[in-house]
């Protein structure tokens, strides 16, 4: 029964990687960067709502909305002001490093402003948990809302790639961004759609993750940034479908991992995973193997 | 008689060697009429060790031309491996000089293999994997020795994973390596004129690398990896040999953290993911590939804040905006355009025509 209960809470934490995976994978598709800031802006997003509901007494509802639409600002205004000068630049250690950066700054600001001491975040789901098996197996409310919610992400974010225009407009960006703009598509606007949706999803995917792990620091969001990446490789970089799967895995990986072997080795075990799948299959499970050409 | 010819490339590395010993000599002269505090004092050994850790991954980042994020993590094995060492070897060999001296061997090597066995099958990514797995591989180390016991007791070594009651030591057997707390009583073996002597011997390895037909060939894999393996330039063996030295290098800075500290743990702080990004401000800083100026932001960088004390909070959102500021600055399309048509030399070269 045990087993059971670990691994609805790996499809739960599962479900939030595969909701950051998606802002790794979808930038990654588009603007050919690894954005190491995503993680950051996923506390940000935690420490908005903290900061409107805890701190500020605003309702639940008015928190997320606000944390939703300045993660979002956030995104666009890091993509204009850090790595749009440097879209052509001869090297791309520079943006890499640029986003370091980035990331680093985030987690500073919000050292300045909230200090290093841990915060408990109030959970923003308020449905009651279920109880199976007589009591065995309970499913808490966050565990519900997080897996429906991962749910609804994917298929509206697939209905939008695939059925509306703009959706069209960031798969032709992905796949050559030259013959886009020949093509009449604002490159620069459709690059900055998809820095915006990435970063509304890590919003939710924060408080989402707050309220199941109700600890909040200034570094909250790096961990789970990189671990996302990870299952975004794993999944297939690129492939929103891919980071479904590729987050889901992962998040039973390190929950069975930390039941069962070590509570301290479990990130490395996730990281062997990301060692292991880059050496055997770097395109990841769904990804597409792409040909260099001289 | 021949006359002697100082070539450009002989004249700059003779500056740096010149820079850091006229900067020991300065010290040693303050040290000596009693004008430095003991707060540098305490200082001066971990500024050692940041400079071989700037000009070590300088090596991967400038001349290999690869992100690193796992240096820290090639510095935590050094460490660990060489303050194992000399806590064994406490009582066996009691001439400090050359018990050090083999912790450093030891401590290079074990990082040196340690690279070799990581670049080996991570050299065949590019770009963002590799930051992204050397990041990983960082974590990796330092959740291991987070969890390792090793003692130590007539019989031998033994080893565990769980806790220090499950190594089953006799009476009298002592613990070496106790999980999360580490290893204490390290003898304090480093010295500021050791760490003066390490960095120039870390000098002299990889200036002499840069300018070696191994240098340049690695230095050809940075610039065009295709062109480079066309004409018949081994590919992996170059890439293997760059990475192994640094990591083996980030190892000696290691050994050398160690044996300043009474207990060596384990930390995010130390050796986590943040010194990684630290060392790779005084590259970015000094100049990606410059060797020298590695050196000097290392110690500027390290001197500033405790200089400034009350600036001590923003010490890292310095350290951030100058990463950005100093990439948008060096490579952006659009400051290259405006540098080149503001820059002195031209300026200067107009004039000119106009006279």
């Amino acid at each position: 029964m045990s087993f059971i209960s670990y691994l609805i809470n790996g499809i739960s934490l599962g479900s939030v990687y595969a909701i950051i995976a998606l802002g790794y994978t979808m930038v990654y598709g588009i603007a050919k960067m690894l954005n190491f800031a995503h993680g950051d802006v996923i506390m940000v997003g935690s420490f908005t709502v903290f900061f409107a509901v805890s701190m500020q007494g605003l309702p639940t509802a008015a928190g997320i909305i606000l944390s939703v639409v300045l993660c979002t600002l956030l995104g666009i205004t890091i993509e204009y002001i850090a790595y749009r000068p440097l879209r052509g630049a001869a090297s791309s250690l520079a943006v890499l490093i640029t986003a370091i950066g980035v990331s680093y700054f985030l987690q500073n600001v919000a050292l300045l402003i909230f200090g290093a001491n841990t915060k408990a975040f109030t959970s923003v789901v308020t449905i009651p948990a279920i109880k199976l098996a007589e009591g065995q197996i309970i499913i808490s409310g966050e565990t519900i809302v997080t897996i429906i919610s991962c749910i609804v992400i994917m298929i509206g974010l697939t209905l939008f790639i695939n059925k509306t225009k703009a959706g069209q407009a960031m798969l032709a960006v992905s796949e050559d961004k030259g013959a886009a703009q020949l093509m009449g598509i604002n490159v620069n606007a459709t690059i900055s759609l998809t820095f915006a949706i990435g970063s509304a999803l890590a919003a939710i995917a924060g408080m989402l993750l707050c309220s199941a792990y109700p600890s909040l620091t200034p570094y909250t969001g790096s961990m789970p940034g990189i671990k996302a990446f990870v299952a975004a490789v794993f999944g297939g970089i690129g492939s929103i479908p891919g980071a479904l799967i590729g987050g889901i895995v992962l998040g039973i990986i390190e929950i069975l991992s930390k039941a069962y072997i070590s509570s301290q080795m479990a990130d490395a075990i996730v990281f062997m995973v990301l060692i292991i799948v880059l050496l055997v299959k770097p395109t990841g499970i769904l990804g597409k193997k792409i040909q260099e050409k001289v | 008689m021949k006359k002697f010819k100082i070539n450009k490339s002989l004249k700059d590395n003779l500056l740096t060697y010149g820079m850091v010993i006229l900067a020991y000599l300065i010290m040693q002269i303050l040290i000596g009429t009693g004008n430095v505090s003991s707060l540098m004092q305490g200082l001066l050994v971990p500024l050692c060790v940041y400079v071989i850790l700037a000009v070590s991954l300088n090596l991967t980042v400038g001349i290999l031309g690869e992100l690193s994020l796992g240096h820290a993590g090639f510095m935590c094995v050094g460490a660990f491996t060489g303050a194992f060492f000399s806590k064994c070897m406490q009582d066996v060999i009691t001439f400090s000089l050359l018990r050090f001296i083999l912790a450093i061997v030891i401590g290079a090597v074990a990082a040196g293999i340690i690279g070799f066995l990581i670049g080996m099958p991570v050299l065949r990514l590019r770009g963002d994997y590799l930051a992204i797995v050397t990041l990983a591989f960082g974590e990796i180390i330092k959740n291991i020795i987070n969890v390792l016991y090793i003692g130590k007791d007539s019989k031998g070594f033994h080893f565990s994973l769980k806790d220090s009651l499950s190594l089953g030591l006799e009476e009298g057997g002592t613990v070496i390596i106790n999980g999360a707390q580490g290893i204490t009583g390290t003898p304090k073996d480093a010295t500021f004129t050791m760490g003066i002597i390490l960095i120039i011997l870390t000098l002299i390895i990889v200036l002499n690398l840069i300018h070696s037909r191994d240098g340049r060939a690695i230095m050809s894999i940075r610039d065009n990896l295709i062109a480079s393996e066309s004409v018949g330039i081994n590919i992996t063996k170059y890439k293997l040999m760059a990475f192994s030295i640094s990591a083996a290098l980030a190892g000696v800075a290691g050994v050398l953290y160690a044996h300043n500290l009474s207990s060596l743990m384990a930390t995010p702080k130390n050796f986590g993911y943040n010194m990684s990004i630290m060392i790779l401000v005084f590259v970015v800083l000094g100049g990606i590939g410059n060797i020298r100026g590695s050196i000097i932001s290392a110690v500027i960088l390290t001197l500033l804040p405790e200089l400034l004390r009350g600036l001590s909070n923003y010490r890292m959102l310095i350290y951030s905006i100058i990463l950005i500021a100093m990439m948008l600055f060096n490579w952006s399309p659009k400051f290259i355009h405006l540098r080149e048509k503001y820059s002195l030399k031209r300026l200067i070269r107009k004039n000119k025509e106009v006279q």
